[in-house]
């Protein structure tokens, strides 16, 4: 399952040399195992493998519990992989030290899900933005306090906004900060986990704009980790689906989008709303029954085939492994043709 | 992009400031209790400060002529045994009280917050020695322990406040520790080691700053404990030695004389308890004030 990824060519010319540029971000089967509480263990990731090439953006969905966070945590090293690695720029950095780490960081970053709590409430917005600047050495006296503003320009905030709290501002205004502080080293590759999902939905539209605005301009590579297909849709290039601690499915985002092949890939579009009336209220819906299994104990053969609707007996006992399809797509079910014929779970 | 050009109306972050730290300060003017009790408190610092000035005798001068005077308006509180002034041997007596509960707490926070955040932050082994260490000096009751500490070191008042000083290091390890392991998880937290931040600046740039609000409570609640503690100590004659001032002193010489003159004992008694609670109801109303879940943001 840890079939590399052929990098796919950066979107725009960096202005770099013609030499072939390591991808910003290549994890190889990553696992996270948990020691559970009354012996076991927690597969939260279970052999997760992703490669992001320069200014490219993957989507990784999967529902809640899927273990896509804990992928986003471990690549930034906020949490530790038990297995597998993870090459930033090609650098492994899955065992480094965090000593040895800490000038690197300056090339990823990571903004967090909820921005009330990942703003240090003692600072003061400018503070907040200039501390990877500050720890970098990227500017130091007046300098800084230029860049700040600069940053707090590009992310819609004023000036003035560099001496205040973070509990003076808005949800939507500290979300801002938080991409504001990600971008202040320029780095190569920003995770994203779930940035709008904890946002009024009216503003999440326009956090959304502004990561994608900003994502063309600086040409970072991103993980955009969330569960809002309409998210991903609009900012990936790249989208992988994620069930229960491994990848079930990964294509273009275009490719996907027009025909999923996991039967649990076409649940999930089947169950994102569509935004006409008409047709959403016509239109054929995969109701998945049962809840996500424990990852815990996950199920014998395919993980989904307790809650796939299609599932036969070789799901309950074989696994299937994450395979390539033409079209650069991969996918792990044992329904799906090599020649990329997929059963269809609404019929 | 519609919402990218709208921000909020203009303020001047000095001001905004400003207010954040001046609402926290009304609210604990609102709270009677703890201005009472940071008046009382208040009057106690300066009494200690400017002993020599307000008291309208000397403390340690004898007036054999005129022992065990009732209250009057010559000695507001009366004289001893040896006709020493009450009322400037309880303000020289505060000084002793004061400097023993400010030094005493000082010395408890440079050991023990370290300690604490050490603990919290490496967790395993740092965590298992700090905290069996804390475990077992918690096994003792708090006065024993100091009683205990200044038997061995001797009496003076240098060494009482040593002895109550580090009777106090368990408790501000526990707090400090505590806020430490709930901090250590916060997002921010995260944020700063992603910024590329060492263990010193997580430590004393993000967790230790966020943990002023429960150890400036802890110090409220360690000041009055130090001065009862001086108090008990000078009172077994651990302490301060007579004839210089102190509260627990003059409890101790008021035994004798309890029939025919209690204003001996009752006035210092009073001004300990004034003390105590002084620091007490201080501290719950900066608990409330510095509480943002309970607080008026």
């Amino acid at each position: 399952m840890t079939t590399p990824q052929t990098v796919p060519a950066p979107r725009e010319s960096d202005g770099t040399s013609s030499h072939p540029q390591p991808p910003v971000l290549r994890i190889d089967a990553l696992e996270r195992h948990f020691a559970a509480s009354g012996g076991g263990t927690v597969r939260a990731v279970d052999g997760v493998s992703i490669t992001i090439g320069r200014g490219e953006v993957v989507g990784l969905v999967g529902e809640s519990g899927s273990g896509k966070s804990t992928v986003g945590r471990c690549v930034v090293r906020l949490d530790e992989p038990t297995g597998g690695t993870v090459h930033i720029n090609g650098t492994d950095v899955t065992h480094l030290s965090r000593r040895t780490l800490r000038p690197l960081r300056k090339d990823f970053h990571l903004v967090f899900q909820d921005p009330s709590s990942s703003l240090d409430p003692r600072m003061t917005i400018g503070q907040i933005i200039a501390e990877p600047i500050r720890l970098h050495r990227q500017a130091r006296g007046e300098a800084v306090r230029t860049r700040v503003e600069q940053l707090l320009g590009q992310v819609g905030l004023r000036p003035e906004h560099a001496d205040r709290h973070p509990h003076e501002l808005s949800g939507g205004q500290r979300q801002r900060i938080s991409i504001a502080r990600a971008l202040s080293c320029d780095p190569d590759l920003v995770v994203a986990d779930e940035p709008t999902s904890a946002l009024d939905v009216s503003v999440q539209a326009s956090v959304l704009n502004l990561l994608a605005d900003l994502q063309r301009d600086r040409g970072f590579g991103c993980l955009f980790i969330t569960h809002d297909l309409a998210a991903v849709e609009y900012l990936a290039d790249r989208i992988a689906v994620m069930y229960l601690g491994q990848i079930v499915e990964q294509a273009p985002t275009a490719e996907l989008f027009a025909a999923p092949k996991h039967p649990y890939t076409q649940a999930l579009l089947s169950a994102a709303p569509v935004p006409d009336p008409v047709e959403q209220r016509s239109r054929e819906r995969i109701v998945l029954h049962g809840e996500l299994p424990s990852p815990l104990d996950p199920p014998p053969g395919c993980r989904f085939h307790t809650r796939c609707p299609l599932a036969t007996e070789r799901c309950r006992t074989e696994v299937p492994v994450l395979r390539e399809l033409p079209g650069g797509r991969q996918v792990s079910c044992h329904l799906v043709g090599d020649d990329g014929t997929a059963p269809d779970a609404a019929a | 992009m519609t919402t990218a050009t709208q921000t909020l109306p203009t303020a001047p972050g000095a001001t905004a400031r400003k207010r954040a730290t001046g609402g926290r300060l009304r609210a604990l003017r609102r709270n009677r209790l703890a201005l009472t009790g940071g008046v009382i408190a208040a009057v106690f610092v300066l009494a200690a400060l400017l002993a020599p000035l307000i008291a309208p005798y000397d403390p340690a001068q004898p007036d054999f002529g005129n022992v065990l005077a009732e209250p009057s308006w010559a000695h507001w509180l009366g004289t001893d045994d040896l006709g020493r002034d009450q009322l400037s041997r309880i303000v020289y007596g505060s000084r002793a009280s004061m400097q023993v509960g400010l030094v005493a707490v000082v010395l408890a926070f440079v050991i023990g917050v370290p300690l604490g955040l050490l603990a919290g932050y490496y967790g395993r082994l740092t965590d298992s020695v700090v905290s069996r260490l804390t475990d077992t000096m918690l096994a003792f009751p708090f006065l024993v322990l100091a009683v205990g500490l200044a038997a061995i070191l001797g009496p003076s008042l240098t060494n009482a406040t040593i002895a109550i000083g580090i009777s106090q290091i368990p408790a501000v390890i526990r707090i400090t520790r505590a806020e430490t392991l709930r901090l250590k998880h916060v997002d921010y937290v995260g944020a700063a080691v992603v910024n590329g931040g060492g263990d010193t600046t997580v430590l004393f740039r993000h967790i230790l700053p966020n943990a002023t609000s429960a150890l400036i409570v802890q110090a409220t609640v360690g000041i009055p404990a130090a001065i009862i503690g001086e108090a008990l100590l000078s009172f077994l004659g651990l302490g301060v030695q007579p004839p210089a001032p102190s509260l627990g002193v003059m409890l101790s010489g008021a035994q004798s004389f309890l029939a025919p003159a209690p204003w001996l004992a009752v006035f210092p008694g009073l001004a300990i308890v004034a003390a105590t609670l002084a620091f007490n109801l201080l501290g719950d109303g900066l608990r409330d004030v510095l509480d943002p879940r309970g607080g008026t943001r």
